[in-house]
């Protein structure tokens, strides 16, 4: 057992646990899921037909339009939506969604690529407040 | 952030609920990107369809409509994009009853805010093209690039939420596009064939968009011979904003920010990327189908210019759709009816096309539309539909107007 602490930009959302699914591609609501059935749909994305439901999501950056920012909060009333989106760098539509959403969302991290530094089925707890970002790995 | 005697006022509720929620709302998203105050804008236009609103979206929207008149109306002009239902024809596109309800409630909450339901992401042609400096909340990817870019606005990607509480508020929190400093390009392009068509021009922007990939980099673009006009930098910033999250360029001796490339950088610190005519092909070349029955050829992201109506009625007059293929072209209100009163309709639909108003392709509950007709295989000239289609199920095949319009004669693609 591993534990390892990440130092990142203050973020939107509350303190949250889960188990991480994590990719080097980018990210949009709108472009890439099947929000009924709670997958990645677009053929093309690195997730594709895997499930993003209650997990913390790791991305490289945001992408595409501004109906995430409704999205995140819509996934969210239904319970079918990541605990958390973590980005090396985010654009403000994901923020301002996380922020209505009230989903926990970072970026900015000090120790570099949080796609390499975090692993798929990674037990990660996010605290926004503070910018950290506990990662156990088995 | 530092706040004034007003926002303390709407932080602490002496100004209602709705403008409460508004400020602390920002106040988030200001703190997220370090925004020290808050700065006035003069307009403010949301993005917020049904299907990405949902019931919770429209709940919450009718939540904020049912407070007292004098503290849920906006303060500044507020207008829309493009709704979710055109309701004359949504039972002709397979759309519900279920989905026309709620987006008539959401209707009635953005009405009772005083938000004007212009339906449109061609505001920038069709409704007050904003002027150089001026600090606005757009919504809408491809409205806020080309009024950063073609016009020298000031606008972050306002999401639904914030542009509403920009609206109730009269302001943003000032951070990215709104400071100068982040509006100095980092990238630089030098384009080696000149674009012929505006899906040419989109292609560009879908280019340059990919390999900039992110919303706080600024692409200055050099070498294009050609003078764009509003539909070339349309289909181009559109396009650049859904492949990158890109809301700002500069074209050097084109956009207003930038009469000469060290105007937005010193040249000699960035690399100059070059953009040719096999990076064009090989663009086109990803979105294939040549042979293929297509199901529906639209076109739509952003909405038909009055001038792209007159183009697409000249390629139909006298022409018929394909009777197992169909044709959709999307554009605003206030286009349609001019396109009605000038004939451009009645010449588009006489082929056996559909003109739809105030709604636009991918934000019109996409996936359910293509079930209900059997859609798979759609064609377009837009850049930025056919990057987001293939999210709701389509096969995308992408094309100039022509070739699209050819095709949807011939039924399969030409």
């Amino acid at each position: 057992m591993q534990t390892i602490e990440l130092i990142c930009h203050v973020g939107v959302g509350p303190v949250v646990t889960g188990e991480a699914l994590v990719t080097d591609d980018n990210f949009s609501a709108r472009y890439d899921l099947d929000r009924i059935a709670g997958i990645f749909s677009r053929p093309q994305h690195k997730l594709a037909g895997q499930s993003y439901v209650d997990k913390i999501m790791v991305f490289n950056t945001a992408k595409g339009g501004v109906a995430s920012a409704w999205m995140l909060h819509e996934m969210k009333s239904r319970g079918i939506a990541p605990k958390a989106i973590l980005f090396n760098i985010v654009n403000p539509i994901l923020a301002q969604g996380a922020a209505l959403a009230d989903m926990a969302m970072c970026d900015r991290f000090a120790d570099g690529d949080v796609t390499r530094l975090i692993q798929t089925g990674d037990q990660v707890t996010v605290n926004p407040e503070i910018g950290l970002v506990t990662v156990t790995r088995r | 952030m530092k706040l004034n005697a007003e926002e303390e006022a709407m932080l602490n509720g002496e100004l209602g609920e709705p403008r409460r929620w508004a400020i602390e709302h920002m106040m988030r998203v200001g703190r997220f990107f370090d925004a020290e105050d808050f700065v006035e804008v003069t307009q403010a236009h949301i993005m917020a369809d049904t299907e990405s609103l949902g019931e919770a979206g429209v709940e919450f929207l009718e939540h904020l409509a049912a407070c007292p008149p004098q503290e849920r109306q906006v303060r500044i002009p507020m207008i829309t994009d493009p709704r979710g239902i055109d309701f004359c024809h949504y039972r002709r596109l397979g759309q519900t009853e279920q989905m026309a309800s709620l987006e008539q409630r959401a209707i009635d909450a953005f009405e009772a805010m005083g938000i004007l339901m212009t339906n449109t992401c061609i505001n920038y042609q069709t409704i007050s093209p904003p002027v150089r400096g001026e600090h606005l909340a757009f919504g809408d990817t491809g409205v806020v690039i080309y009024c950063n870019s073609v016009l020298g606005a000031y606008s972050n990607f306002e999401g639904g939420p914030s542009a509403l509480a920009a609206g109730l508020t009269g302001r943003t929190p000032r951070y990215g596009l709104h400071l100068g400093t982040n509006r100095r390009a980092t990238r630089r392009f030098h384009v080696d064939y000149e674009p012929r068509s505006l899906s040419d021009w989109g292609a560009l922007g879908g280019i340059i968009g990919a390999r900039a990939g992110s919303y706080w980099e600024v692409p200055v673009i050099e070498g294009i011979a050609a003078q764009p006009g509003s539909d070339e930098m349309k289909h181009m910033g559109a396009a650049m904003a859904s492949f990158g999250s890109i809301p700002l360029f500069h074209v050097v001796g084109v956009t207003p920010e930038a009469p000469t490339l060290t105007a937005v950088c010193e040249p000699d610190s960035l690399a100059v990327e070059t953009v040719g005519e096999a990076d064009l092909e090989a663009f086109f070349a990803r979105y294939g189908g040549k042979g293929e029955k297509v199901d529906v050829v639209v076109f739509s992201a952003p909405q038909l210019s009055l001038l792209e109506m007159q183009s697409l009625a000249e390629l139909l007059d006298d022409r018929k759709i394909h009777a197992d293929t169909s044709l959709l072209a999307v554009t605003s209100p206030a286009v349609a009816a001019d396109a009605r009163r000038l004939g451009l309709v009645e010449r588009i639909e006489a082929s056996g096309a559909l003109v739809l108003e105030g709604m636009c392709f991918y934000q019109s509950y996409a996936r359910e539309m293509g079930e209900a007709n059997g859609w798979k295989r759609l064609m377009t000239n837009s850049v930025k539909l056919a990057n987001i289609i293939g999210g709701y199920g389509y096969e995308p095949t992408l094309s100039n107007m022509e070739n699209c319009v050819a095709s949807a004669i011939a039924g399969e693609i030409v």
